[in-house]
C-alpha cells in the first residue's frame, strides 16, 4: 500500500470526530471519551494499513478489524461510514431502535464490523482465533484489536495474550489505547496496569510505543509490527482522552456521557476550525 | 452395538471418526484432554487440536474468533466450567453474533461422582437455556453420541451439549424405528399411563423404572428427550394428552433444566399433573458415582417414586 500522507489521516480523522460526536449527540448517549483517543489510530488502519474492500466486506483474504474496548463505535462506525461500507447518514441511526447500529460494536448488521464486542476483554481472545484462522488456512491477512488500558485489567485479555505467544501469531496485532482514564478515575488509582510494557514483554510480546495521535508514527509502528516475525506485537500508544475537543481532554468524566446542545456546539465548532485549517480553508 | 461406553468416549471416537468428512472440524480443550476425551483427536489430528490451557474463558473466545473464518470449532472443558465460568463468553461472543461454535461441557451431573459438587455440575441446562438462540443437547449414551456430533458439524450455529463420565448401556440402537433428529425427542418405548421424559443418564433408568412399573401394572411411555432446547412440545403435548401426567427425569437441578421446560411448555400448552425428578435445588458430594446417584435418589426406584406420585395426581 503508498504511503498515506499524514495530513489526509489528519482530515479523515477529524472527519471522523465530527461525525462520532455528531452521533453521540444525536443519541443522546454513547462512549466519546475513549472514542475520540482511539480514533486517529482506527482512522490509520482503516484508510493507510489495512487492505479491506468496503464493497466485500467478508472478503477471506481481507485484514481483520476487532475493536475489543467495543464501546467505542462512536469511533469506529464513523470510520467504516467514511470508507464506505455504509452511507454516512445511517450513523443518524446510532444506538437508535429504527437502526442497527447498536452502542456496542455489532457484527452481524453493521458492515465492516468483523466480530461483536462490547464485554470487555472479549474482543482480544476472537482476534487471537483470527489470526489462528489465518495460520490455518495460510493466508497472509492480519488481524488488529484495539483494546483500552482499563480492559487491560481483565484477566482475559492475559490468557489470550499467552495463547497468542504460544502460536507464534505475528499475524496479530493489539493496540492499546492508553489514555490514562477509565470510568471511575485514573487508571493508576483504579487498577494500575503499568508498565504495560514489560508485561506484554513478559508474555513474549514483541512491544512498540507510539504516540497515538502522530499518524506518521502510528503508521511506522503498524511497519514495524508486520516486520516482526514469530510472536505478536503489541502498540501501546500514548493517548489523551476526548482528544480534539477542549473541554472533553483528560476528563474521565466525559467516559460516556454526551453532550448537551451547548456543548455539541462548542465540540463542533472547535472541529470544524480544525478542519478548515487542515484543509487550508 | 450394546455394550457400555460413556457418552464423553464415545464423543472423542466420534471426533476422530468424522474429522476426515469435515475438515472444517478443529478442537479446542482446556488441560483436561484426558477426561474430556479430546486426546484421540489431538494425537491424531495435532495441527487441528488447541491445547488452550486451564483458560476456559479465552478458548471459547479463540473459538468464537476461529469460526469467523470459516471453521468449525468444538471446545472441550467440564460442564462447570463450559457453561459456568465462561458463561458469560458463550453468551457474547459465541451466542450473541450467532457462531458456528459447539460448546461441549463433560462430567456433568452428579455422576462425576468422587470430584464431589465443585465439579458436579446441575445447572448447564439452565444455564444455557436461558441464551438466546442457543440449543442445549445432552444424549443419553454412545450410539446418540456420535449421531448428535455428527448432527452438530452439520448446523451452523451455537448449541452446548453435555456429555457424561461414566459407562452407560447402549440402548437407543435396538429401539425398533429409533432414528436421531436434531430438536426432536425419540420415544423409546411406549405406554398409556404416565410419560417419564428423560434426558442424559436418566434415560437408561427411565427404561428401568419402566420395568418396575409394569410389574406394578402401570404402562409407562419413554420419551429420551437429548435436545432439551428447543424442546419437542408437539411430542411433550402428545404425550401429556394421551398419557394424562408426566414425570421428567435429568441428572440436573429440577430448576431451570428439562423439568423447567417441560413446565412451561405443559403450563401454557396443556396444562397436565407434571412430577420433576432430579437434584432438588441441592449441591451434590463426593462419592462413587453410584453411591451419588443413589444418594440423591437419581436411580430407576427414586424415578419409580415420582411416577406413583405423579399417578396419585391424575
Amino acid at each position: 500500500m503508498e504511503k498515506i500522507a499524514s495530513k489526509t489521516l489528519a482530515i479523515t480523522a477529524t472527519k471522523a470526530r465530527l461525525l462520532g460526536l455528531d452521533a453521540v449527540h444525536t443519541a443522546a448517549s454513547g462512549h466519546i471519551g475513549g472514542s475520540l483517543s482511539a480514533i486517529d489510530a482506527i482512522t490509520t488502519l482503516y484508510f493507510g494499513v489495512m487492505n479491506v474492500d468496503p464493497k466485500d466486506p467478508k472478503n477471506p483474504d481481507r485484514d481483520r478489524f476487532v475493536l475489543s474496548k467495543g464501546h467505542c463505535t462512536p469511533a469506529l462506525y464513523p470510520v467504516l461510514a467514511l470508507r464506505g461500507f455504509f452511507p454516512i447518514e445511517d450513523l443518524k441511526l446510532f444506538r437508535s431502535i429504527k437502526g442497527h447500529y447498536s452502542g456496542h460494536a455489532e457484527m452481524r448488521h453493521v458492515a465492516g464490523v468483523d466480530m461483536s464486542t462490547g464485554s470487555l476483554g472479549q474482543g482480544i481472545s476472537a482476534a487471537v482465533g483470527m489470526a489462528l484462522g489465518g495460520k490455518l488456512n495460510k493466508k497472509d491477512y492480519r488481524v488488529y484489536a484495539v483494546l483500552g488500558d482499563g480492559e487491560i485489567a481483565e484477566g482475559q485479555v492475559w490468557e489470550a495474550a499467552m495463547s497468542a505467544a504460544k502460536y507464534g501469531l505475528d499475524n496479530l496485532c493489539a493496540v492499546v489505547d492508553v489514555n490514562g482514564l477509565q470510568i471511575d478515575g485514573a487508571t493508576k488509582d483504579v487498577m494500575p496496569s503499568e508498565p504495560l510494557d514489560k508485561k506484554f514483554e513478559a508474555f513474549n510480546w514483541n512491544v512498540i510505543k507510539v504516540d497515538g495521535h502522530d499518524y506518521d508514527a502510528l503508521l511506522k509502528a503498524f511497519e514495524d509490527a508486520k516486520a516482526c516475525k514469530g510472536k505478536p506485537t503489541a502498540v501501546l500508544m500514548k493517548t489523551t482522552k476526548g482528544k480534539g475537543v477542549s473541554f472533553m481532554e483528560n476528563q474521565a468524566g466525559w467516559h460516556g456521557k454526551a453532550p448537551n446542545d451547548e456543548q455539541y456546539e462548542q465540540a463542533k465548532a472547535e472541529l470544524e476550525a480544525k478542519l478548515a485549517e487542515l484543509e487550508g480553508k | 452395538m450394546a455394550g457400555k461406553i460413556a457418552t464423553r468416549a464415545a464423543y472423542g471416537e466420534a471426533l476422530c471418526e468424522l474429522a476426515e468428512k469435515y475438515p472444517e472440524l478443529v478442537v479446542f480443550d482446556a488441560d483436561l484432554a484426558g477426561a474430556t476425551m479430546t486426546k484421540g483427536f489431538a494425537a491424531k489430528y495435532p495441527e487441528r487440536f488447541f491445547d488452550m490451557g486451564i483458560a476456559e474463558c479465552n478458548m471459547t473466545g479463540v473459538a468464537a474468533g476461529l469460526s469467523t473464518c470459516g471453521f468449525k470449532p468444538f471446545t472441550n472443558t467440564f460442564a462447570i466450567f463450559a457453561s459456568g465460568r465462561a458463561w458469560e463468553q458463550v453468551r457474547n461472543s459465541i451466542a450473541y453474533p450467532h457462531l458456528n461454535v459447539k460448546v461441549i461441557g463433560s462430567h456433568g451431573g452428579l455422576s462425576v461422582g468422587e470430584d464431589g459438587a465443585t465439579h458436579q455440575c446441575i445447572e448447564d441446562f439452565a444455564l444455557m437455556r436461558a441464551i438466546p438462540g442457543m440449543k442445549v443437547l445432552c444424549p443419553c449414551d454412545g450410539n446418540e453420541m456420535k449421531l448428535a456430533v455428527e448432527a452438530l458439524l452439520n448446523y451452523d450455529g451455537p448449541a452446548y451439549m453435555r456429555l457424561g463420565r461414566s459407562a452407560v448401556d447402549i440402548v437407543t440402537d435396538e429401539i425398533p424405528g429409533y432414528k436421531f433428529e436434531l430438536d426432536k425427542g425419540a420415544v423409546l418405548a411406549d405406554g398409556s399411563d404416565v410419560t417419564v421424559i428423560a434426558t442424559g443418564i436418566m434415560v437408561q433408568m427411565a427404561l428401568k423404572a419402566r420395568e418396575l412399573m409394569a410389574a406394578e401394572g402401570v404402562s409407562v411411555r419413554v420419551i429420551d428427550m437429548h435436545t432439551i432446547k428447543p424442546l419437542d412440545e408437539d411430542l411433550v403435548v402428545k404425550a401429556a394428552k394421551e398419557t394424562g401426567c408426566i414425570v421428567t427425569s435429568e441428572e440436573h437441578n429440577i430448576i431451570g433444566g428439562l423439568g423447567g421446560a417441560v413446565a412451561e411448555c405443559l403450563s401454557e400448552k396443556c396444562p397436565t399433573p407434571l412430577v420433576r425428578h432430579g437434584v432438588n435445588d441441592e449441591f451434590g458430594r463426593s462419592g462413587t458415582a453410584a453411591a451419588v446417584l443413589e444418594a440423591y435418589k437419581l436411580t430407576a426406584e427414586g424415578l419409580c417414586e415420582k411416577i406413583r406420585e405423579a399417578l396419585r395426581k391424575k
